[in-house]
């Protein structure tokens, strides 16, 4: 938590002065009593009411002051809070940018996401009540026990034991319920899951007659849930009365001392009235300093958890090569493997093969062979655990990482689409693309009639997730937007799935016409997709089976062939 | 509306109605009891008048009335406190599995119009705002209340004249909360609309942050990301500060109703009208009286705010669920596997016809494929046929009966099905295939394991059969969860079977040797098979070939290719 505090360097006077406006206001609150015990003695018991006048318009000057005093100090903390959590949000969101992709598998999405939103928010809530409270109320709580050592040393220790025993009462309610108050929460994270599940999977729980089942899964987590936040209630609510209890068994104490000691001519009737006063002063601070350690309690939480991912570097470290030189041959994989983090195997073990400028280069193999972790080297979404994949001659290791994309179209596997125009898609691609420029990518992608089909054709919304497309429509733009970039090496990572034969052909056919055509990947479980590329690589289970042409694979290579067969069988010769 | 709302609120509450009057006893108990302290407190300061003026027995007998007093309150408070808890946390279990048991009778017309995010804010968020509210309610607004009209009644007792100013000037708090309350609510309606295009920008671009970087659009996202985040603070300065001003002004308004008291009252002891001790009375019931006040307005908001919330989720409790089953339906359903569609029309807009007059005869362990681009209506037949949705027109029979005539249990466990759509939950591997369903050994599911070909990747995994796996199969590839879906079915073959693309990502080697598996244990059961890839679907008894809702072709593979139609097309493209 403590690094984040440096955003708040912008808003040093606020941060400063707030507090302080907090603690003049609550001064002023400290005079009431005096004044009014003043009023008592003086006014009351002489019959002055010129006096009595002159006290009251004191009190309400007071009130002014005060008032003034605290609209200043809300609005310093309004400032500094939302400044605060603005300057965090804009850091933090840079550095998940950064990240690298073993990064982000590694974080999670979901949990990047929440520290942006609900764990920032809390720290911005914390922020603000630390500064208006923080000082306030210890202050008014301590303020108020010297102010009755001023009227009677004597009777102040009276104060002095209330308000451990107060602190006391408070600290372990609190130490108790905190960390109950995160079994609740995990509790409700379990009912949020059971609930998640069961509408995503309504149609297997019905298909396989599950309902009763799952009611009783909800049933007893939710039992479980309403017993526990009874308890921890029951418990935390026994605040307020045991406070209120000892504050008031004070209160008859200090009476009682105050009886014997004016008695004895110590003290006066107004002064016990002040120190009665200040008693219910103290407590009034104290639920609200209570209420405010478990915000920042909170807050603390969060921030902690929004620093460690604000401080978490990126595993990959950019390279500085700018230029690129253009060599025949244009990628070099030599003895290349690579291996996920946490996984024991090598993903891709031992690849080797210098792919020159154009080559169209398939990728085949099964579920888990390796194919897109093939390809994701390429672009340097992960490293080389051994050997090198060298571009133009240079490790890629070496490229400074926004150039080394910028030259790599990339259609994922997954056809994502942004909210915004479709125009505003395809310039993912290439920011200063013109409309012909794009309308040719749109036709090479086959995605031309998608555009046309549209009333307002470039200018179409895209939903939010794209939802308003189907899958082989978003297939195709997201074919489009990769060209946009006229990228020098494309990659098509089993992007045509959604693609029925004769649009997959049509694309591969478009792709090969362009003048200049990129070096092309194209990853594929179809053997038809991958059969006119000027080489194939196979791969199973991380190694590679066998590089070539299809008809040189068909003689060599068993696993092509019974992939091949697969699909084709005898009627493969038709 | 509002109105129906809270009066479903309360049915729900009224369960609890002994412990709602125990919990209302109290709190006037607590709320006259706690008003009495400070006439008691007060009455002792009058008897300290000055040197050897005390009158101590007096004294003495006021404090020990006080001390009982002040124990009688406490505990009361806790049981109040206690019992409120109580109410609140059973209601909310109470609303909580209503929604949840609706859900597993809703139809899919409603549940596939909805996002999962949006049921799940119904029944967690929304029912954790309406408890908050729930909660403060029953806690502040009916001791509020009582400690309102209390104070009122004591303050005219005790000085008509004081109490006067005190009931003129407090509504002016009332009045400037109110104003700061309308005010701070449309500037936090603006709050929340601009953290929330934030939330859905930081939500798109992190779940997508491969896209992202592949683009290297992180300059660009950050600017976008600058421009949002400036609008959002700019608002959120206001909201807060508007808002916080809340507290400082009715304490200010509190103040000047404290110093009028001090004034009206000092002179009022001067004229013998009144004495110290009831100055002191008075001075501290004008420290609380606002606060009521304040709480109540407080409430209000809260309540309306949670009655909101509790009405999105009585939507979902009160939306009409299926049809319930025929009372006649047989007790026990086993199926032959023959099935008649006969003239069936469906469409899910009703505005535009999808499938019309689909006629289908199906033998006793005919294998189906079902083929065609994208919307032509083959996932709509599943959905039908395992009465997912029901027939506009028409009907579908299983061995002659009606299905709409059987328990849509008894239907469903006459099919098994796989979809491409892969569903798995957070829990073991285990509890994934098994689904809960008992009876099965660990023999068993390693058979169904070696059928589904998933046996090989399960063993790999740290705990094996045990490896508990995320919520939607975390590091499990596509192809992985499919296999895990497929082993599903495998446990337990049921007389028939549909696969919905439930291969499309597995590699076409393995897909072949499941479909041996498949074929073995379907002998002499039927089987439905949607797909995309024809080298899926070549060995099917009967190819269907879809279009736009029709029939268009329908035959084995041999007699298609003959036909040189559409499937000949079809089939010859992936050749190209």
């Amino acid at each position: 938590m403590r690094k984040l505090l440096i955003f708040l360097k912008d808003y040093k006077k606020e941060t400063i002065l707030g507090p302080l406006f907090k603690l003049l206001e609550a001064s002023f609150e400290l005079f009431v009593p005096l004044v009014i015990a003043s009023m008592i003695d003086r006014g009351i018991a002489m019959q002055d009411s010129g006096y009595i006048v002159k006290m009251c318009l004191l009190l309400v000057l007071l009130c002014f002051v005060g008032f003034g005093c605290a609209v200043t100090a809300q609005f310093f903390a309004a400032k500094a809070a939302a400044g605060f959590a603005a300057r965090v949000k804009r850091a933090l969101f840079d550095n998940i940018q950064k990240l690298s992709y073993t990064d982000i598998d590694r974080v999670g999405t979901s949990a990047m996401i929440t520290r942006m939103s609900s764990d920032i928010n809390q720290v911005q809530q914390g922020v603000n009540l630390t500064i208006r409270l923080l000082l306030r109320s210890p202050f008014v709580v301590f303020g108020a026990m010297v102010m009755a050592f001023t009227i009677s040393a004597r009777q102040a220790l009276v104060f002095l034991v209330t308000i451990i025993l107060l602190f006391l009462v408070v600290y372990l309610i609190m130490r108790w319920s905190i960390p109950r108050y995160g079994e609740i929460q995990r509790g409700l994270d379990k009912l949020l899951a059971l609930t998640r599940e069961n509408h995503s999977g309504v149609r297997v729980i019905r298909a396989f007659g599950l309902e009763s089942e799952e009611k009783e899964r909800f049933g007893s987590e939710n039992e479980r849930q309403m017993k526990l936040q009874s308890f921890v209630g029951s418990v935390t609510a026994l605040m307020n009365p045991v406070t209120y209890g000892i504050l008031n068994l004070s209160v008859a104490f200090l009476i009682y001392r105050g009886a014997v000691l004016v008695n004895s001519g110590d003290l006066t009737q107004g002064q016990v009235v002040a120190l009665y006063n200040y008693m219910s002063q103290i407590l009034v601070e104290l639920i609200k300093f209570a209420n405010l350690i478990l915000t920042v309690t909170k807050a603390i939480a969060s921030g902690n958890r929004v620093e460690e991912l604000l401080e978490m570097k990126s595993s990959m470290k950019d390279g500085s090569v700018t230029t690129f030189k253009k060599t025949p041959d244009h990628i070099v994989f030599d003895n290349v493997s690579m291996r996920y983090e946490g996984s024991s195997a090598d993903s891709l073990e031992g690849l080797s093969i210098r792919i020159k400028r154009g080559e169209r280069i398939g990728v085949i193999g099964g579920t888990g062979s390796g194919k897109s972790t093939l390809i994701n080297l390429i672009p340097r979404f992960y490293d080389v655990r051994e050997g090198s994949l060298l571009i133009d001659g240079v490790d890629v290791r070496e490229y400074r990482l926004e150039d080394l994309r910028e030259r790599i179209g990339i259609v994922p596997q997954k056809a994502v689409l942004f909210h915004g125009t479709i125009r505003d898609n395809l310039k993912w691609g290439r920011k200063e693309a013109t409309d012909d420029e794009l309308n040719e990518a749109l036709r090479i992608a086959q995605a031309k009639e998608i555009v046309d089909g549209k009333q307002k054709g470039l200018d179409e919304m895209v939903a939010q997730g794209g939802t308003n497309f189907s899958g082989g429509q978003k297939q195709r733009l997201t074919i489009a937007r990769a060209l946009v970039k006229k990228p020098e090496i494309l990659i098509l990572d089993d992007s045509a799935s959604a693609l029925d034969y004769l649009t997959d052909k049509k694309l591969r056919e478009a792709i090969s016409e362009m003048d200049n055509p990129p070096t092309t990947f194209i990853v594929s479980q179809r053997p038809s997709s991958v059969l006119n590329c000027d080489r194939i690589i196979v791969l199973d289970d991380g190694r590679v089976e066998g590089i070539g042409t299809s008809d040189e694979l068909l003689d060599s290579c068993e696993t092509y062939r019974e992939i091949y067969d697969s699909q084709y069988k005898k009627e493969g010769a038709v | 509306m509002k109105k129906n709302t809270l009066k479903k609120v309360l049915r729900y509450a009224g369960k609890y109605n002994y412990l709602i009057a125990i919990s209302m006893i109290l709190a006037v108990v607590t709320a006259l009891l706690s008003l009495y302290v400070p006439i008691l407190a007060g009455n002792a300061i009058d008897c300290i008048i000055g040197p050897l003026d005390v009158d101590f027995t007096k004294v003495m007998s006021i404090l020990f009335e006080i001390v009982v007093i002040v124990l009688v309150i406490a505990l009361c408070q806790w049981i109040m406190n206690t019992v409120n808890n109580r109410i609140t946390f059973r209601v909310v279990r109470d609303v909580r599995r209503d929604a949840f048991e609706r859900l597993q009778i809703l139809p899919f017309e409603y549940l596939d119009s909805k996002q999962t995010g949006d049921i799940v804010n119904r029944i967690i968020s929304d029912v954790d705002l309406f408890a908050d509210g729930l909660l403060m309610g029953f806690t502040q607004l009916f001791t509020g209340i009582v400690t309102i009209i209390g104070t009122l009644i004591f303050m005219f007792y005790l000085n008509f004249r004081i109490a006067l100013v005190v009931v003129v000037l407090t509504p002016l708090s009332l009045f400037l909360a109110k104003f700061i309350a309308t005010k701070s609510f449309s500037l936090f309606k603006d709050q929340s609309s601009a953290r929330s295009d934030q939330t859905a920008f930081v939500d798109e671009m992190i779940g997508n942050l491969s896209v992202v970087k592949a683009f290297a659009h992180e300059d660009e996202n950050m600017e976008a990301f600058d421009e949002i985040n400036f609008r959002l603070e700019k608002t959120s300065v206001l909201a807060t500060f508007i808002s916080s001003l809340t507290n400082p002004g009715t304490r200010f308004i509190n103040n000047i109703v404290y110093a009028a008291v001090a004034l009206f009252g000092a002179l009022a002891c001067i004229d013998g009208r009144m004495t110290v001790g009831g100055l002191t009375i008075f001075l501290s019931y004008a420290n609380q009286y606002t606060k009521p006040f304040n709480e109540i307005s407080g409430v209000v908001t809260e309540l309306q705010n949670a009655l909101a919330c509790a009405e999105r989720v009585f939507d979902l409790i009160e939306e009409e669920g299926e049809r319930v089953d025929d009372k006649n339906a047989p007790e026990s359903f086993r199926a032959e596997g023959v099935v008649d569609i006969r003239d069936v029309s469906f469409s899910y807009d009703k505005k535009r016809s999808l499938i019309e007059d689909l006629s289908l005869n199906i033998k006793k362990g005919q294998r189906v494929a079902i083929v065609g681009p994208t919307g032509s209506g083959k996932t709509t037949l599943i959905n039908l046929l395992m009465r997912f949705y029901d027939v506009d027109s028409g009907s579908i029979e299983v061995d002659g009966i009606d299905i709409r005539n059987l328990k849509r249990k008894d239907l469903r466990d006459n099919f098994g099905m796989v979809l491409q759509e892969t569903w798995l939950r957070g829990g073991s591997i285990r509890d994934n295939i098994t689904l809960g369903r008992e009876g099965f050994t660990d023999e068993d599911i390693m058979r169904a394991a070696r059928a589904a070909h998933s046996h090989s990747f399960i063993k790999r995994l740290p705990d094996g059969y045990d490896t508990i796996i995320s919520e939607n199969g975390g590091n499990l590839s596509q192809g992985q969860k499919q296999l895990l879906c497929i082993t599903r079915v495998m446990l337990h073959i049921p007389p028939m079977l549909i696969l919905d693309e439930a291969t499309s990502s597995i590699d076409t080697r393995t897909e072949i040797r499941i479909q041996k598996a498949f074929s073995k244990m379907m002998e002499g059961r039927s089987s439905f098979i949607v797909a995309h890839r024809l080298s899926t679907i070549r060995e099917a008894d009967v190819i269907l070939v879809m279009k736009d809702g029709h029939i268009l072709e329908q035959g084995s593979h041999a007699e298609l290719l003959g036909k040189k139609g559409f499937y000949y097309e079809l089939y010859n493209s992936q050749f190209a």
